[in-house]
């Protein structure tokens, strides 16, 4: 019989976040598909209350690893946690979120345990009796339902693709695990995060806003207008609270010396060599591009498109609908009409 | 104080191109895999470009890139990115398709990692992508950093900084378009880039010359690779299937398009 392990952090404020309660519900489901019991460990600086928070969601005990050391995010002391919490729960399956920090140290504690993972696993269900997970290849141009044989078997879920569990507070008695000692090399510095009033990617949002390289480009006066460009899209984002993406071209104009919106990075870009976003609603604007580039919204659910191109590729079959207009002229009445 | 960079890198079919899942004799494959233009796989071609600049940067400093694949395609890759920036090459003639195990191919690296004559561990920066363009597990280089013993790892990269005492100060990327920031006391440690900062250097044919003449050598030396999918069942592998009925509105004022996108916005 195989023994579940659900594996998690608290975020800064001490409370489970969306993707976790997301692996908690996959979690859950998992035990209930297979008969087995499951446990919950927890790895942060101090994880009662997220225990607290979850405390009557079924599971036959707590296991704990806190501590100052494990307050911040860093390999070697979250790698230790990890190893420790799956050991003392015995497990044979774990299911984590694809958390930034759980995915850089479960593939190591993996390797630790002898066993093997799978990340960003955006299916989890019980086939004949056994786990079958879902998860993508190739950059999302290809899906697969894989079974394994191997355990201890570490599965990592992506966001949005369960329903998050919730509402079931109580009081959880923690175990405690035993640490190994471990001296990190490593000293966590901080977290260099954009001031909320200029924070543009909003992973939680509702809407997703790609600008593409179009909005840089020269336009019907023969001239491009960057500015204005810019204030149409943090114009948007400011009245829906729409988080903002971008296509490769447009971010990586800026390494070419051109006139770009300084507002936009890396972290922006989307799709196979970029973030795959997964908002409930994506308007994509001034974005062109053949099949392998449009990854970027592969997952929302939603789609609708402005160009001026009516065979744009970002939009025939991909979006539901396609604007055929000037993303200037559309975007300048969307805010007016949008209010402040 | 210099560092031994070693690049852990692959081939991945160019992003342009259509692919086909077809069944194998070990598995999931890609139809015409060994036909299919390949590329340096995105990322750790990322992490090959600020190794360079690393090391251009730190005097004394030395460069390897380290590559599971089959040896026929990445020839033709490295013919391109020998003209990029100076190397050496370390091959293990395998699989380096999506369908592999991270593990498997983790293994593989290691040992041709232990094998370069004149590594100095002390002074060891393991780079690769964070996530690979065909498995894409985001799982190999920590099993790689494990299997050496090298427990300072980060993932995510976007920015490296050496200060003079060997120190360097990392950050990585977090979710919510944030960065952690890191100082971690020195190598040997472990460094999974996203895409830096830095911008494809352009080509240049006496680099490239240089480099050939050590690579050539490499392909020809390359051992095999035990690399494969044991105990994975794949059920089912499939394209993304599912195309939209796209309505196109065209000719219709910008005001009714404002309207009718406000009113998807709140409904
Ligand atoms: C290795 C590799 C990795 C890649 N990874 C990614 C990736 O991660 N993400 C990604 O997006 N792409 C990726 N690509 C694909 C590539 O970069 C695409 O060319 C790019 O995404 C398309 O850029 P775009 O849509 O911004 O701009 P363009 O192709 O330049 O399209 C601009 C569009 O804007 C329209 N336009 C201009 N002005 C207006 C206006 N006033 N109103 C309305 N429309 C207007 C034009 O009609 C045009 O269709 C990758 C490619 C490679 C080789």
């Amino acid at each position: 019989m195989e023994t579940i392990l659900y594996l998690a952090h608290p975020e800064d404020n001490g409370a489970l976040g969306r993707t976790a309660l997301e692996a908690l519900a996959a979690a859950k489901a998992l035990a209930a598909g297979l008969g087995a019991p499951f446990s919950v460990g927890l790895l942060g600086g101090s994880v009662q209350a997220a225990a607290d928070s979850i405390a009557a969601c079924g599971a036959a005990a707590f296991f704990a690893a806190q501590g100052e050391a494990l307050a911040a995010s860093r390999y070697s002391t979250d790698a230790a946690a990890c190893e420790a919490l799956c050991r003392a729960a015995g497990a044979t399956l774990v299911v984590a979120p694809a958390t930034a920090r759980l995915a850089r140290c479960l593939p190591g504690v993996a390797q630790r345990l002898g066993g093997r993972v799978d990340s960003n696993c955006t299916g989890l269900t019980v086939e004949n009796g056994a786990p079958l997970v879902s998860r993508w290849y190739y950059r999302q141009r290809m899906v697969a339902a894989q079974i394994r044989e191997h355990r201890p078997w570490i599965i990592t879920v992506a966001p949005c693709c369960f329903l998050a569990e919730d509402g079931q507070g109580g009081s959880a008695s923690l175990q405690a695990v035993d640490l190994p000692a471990v001296t990190p090399r490593t000293e966590v510095l901080g977290i260099d995060a954009p001031a909320a009033d200029e924070q543009t990617i909003r992973p939680e949002a509702e809407m997703l806003l790609v600008a593409g390289a179009g909005w840089t480009k020269k336009q019907a006066d023969g001239q491009s207008h960057p500015d204005k460009a810019a204030e149409h899209i943090l114009g948007f984002l400011d009245r829906t609270k729409a988080s903002l993406g971008s296509s490769k071209s447009l971010v990586d104009l800026s390494g070419e010396g051109q006139s770009v919106l300084p507002f936009l990075t890396h972290l922006h870009q989307v799709g196979q060599t970029g973030a795959t976003p997964r908002h409930k609603k994506g308007l994509a604007t001034c974005c062109h591009g053949e099949e392998p580039h449009v990854v970027g919204w592969r997952f929302i659910t939603e789609r609708r498109a402005v160009n001026l191109d009516a065979g744009c590729g970002w939009a025939q079959g991909k979006a539901d609908v396609l604007y055929v207009a000037d993303a200037f002229a559309v975007m300048a009445k969307v805010n007016e009409l949008l209010g402040k | 104080m210099s560092y031994h960079i070693v690049v852990c890198g692959s081939i991945v079919p160019d992003p342009l191109q259509t692919l086909e899942p077809v069944a194998g004799p070990g598995g999931p494959a890609l139809k015409n895999e060994m036909m299919l233009p390949a590329v340096l796989d995105p990322w750790a071609a990322h992490a090959l470009f600020e190794a360079a600049n690393l090391a251009k940067n730190v005097p004394g400093s030395k460069v390897w890139l380290v590559s599971v694949g089959p040896k026929a395609k990445l020839q033709q890759v490295m013919m391109h990115v020998a003209q990029k920036v100076p190397f050496e090459l370390v091959v293990m003639d395998g699989p380096a398709g999506g369908f592999v195990e991270a593990a498997d191919t983790a293994a593989a690296l290691a040992k041709a990692v232990e094998g370069i004559t004149g590594l100095d561990k002390g002074k060891l920066l393991l780079f690769g992508g964070w996530s690979s363009a065909s498995r894409g597990t985001g799982a190999t280089l920590q099993i790689l950093g494990e299997l050496l013993g090298v427990t300072e790892q980060f993932q995510g990269v976007d920015e490296l900084r050496p200060a003079d005492d060997g120190s360097f100060e990392v950050k990585e990327r977090i979710e919510g378009g944030g960065y952690l920031r890191s100082r971690c006391a020195g190598a040997p440690a472990v460094l999974g880039w996203a895409t830096g900062n830095l911008p494809e250097p352009p080509n240049n044919p006496q680099v490239g010359m240089q480099n050939m003449r050590l690579i050539m050598p490499a392909l020809q030396k390359a051992q095999p690779a035990a690399v494969g999918a044991a105990g994975v069942a794949y059920k089912a592998v499939e394209l993304p299937g599912t195309r939209r009925q796209t309505r196109i509105v065209k000719d219709t004022p910008v005001d009714d398009i404002a309207r009718e996108i406000v009113e998807w916005i709140k409904g």
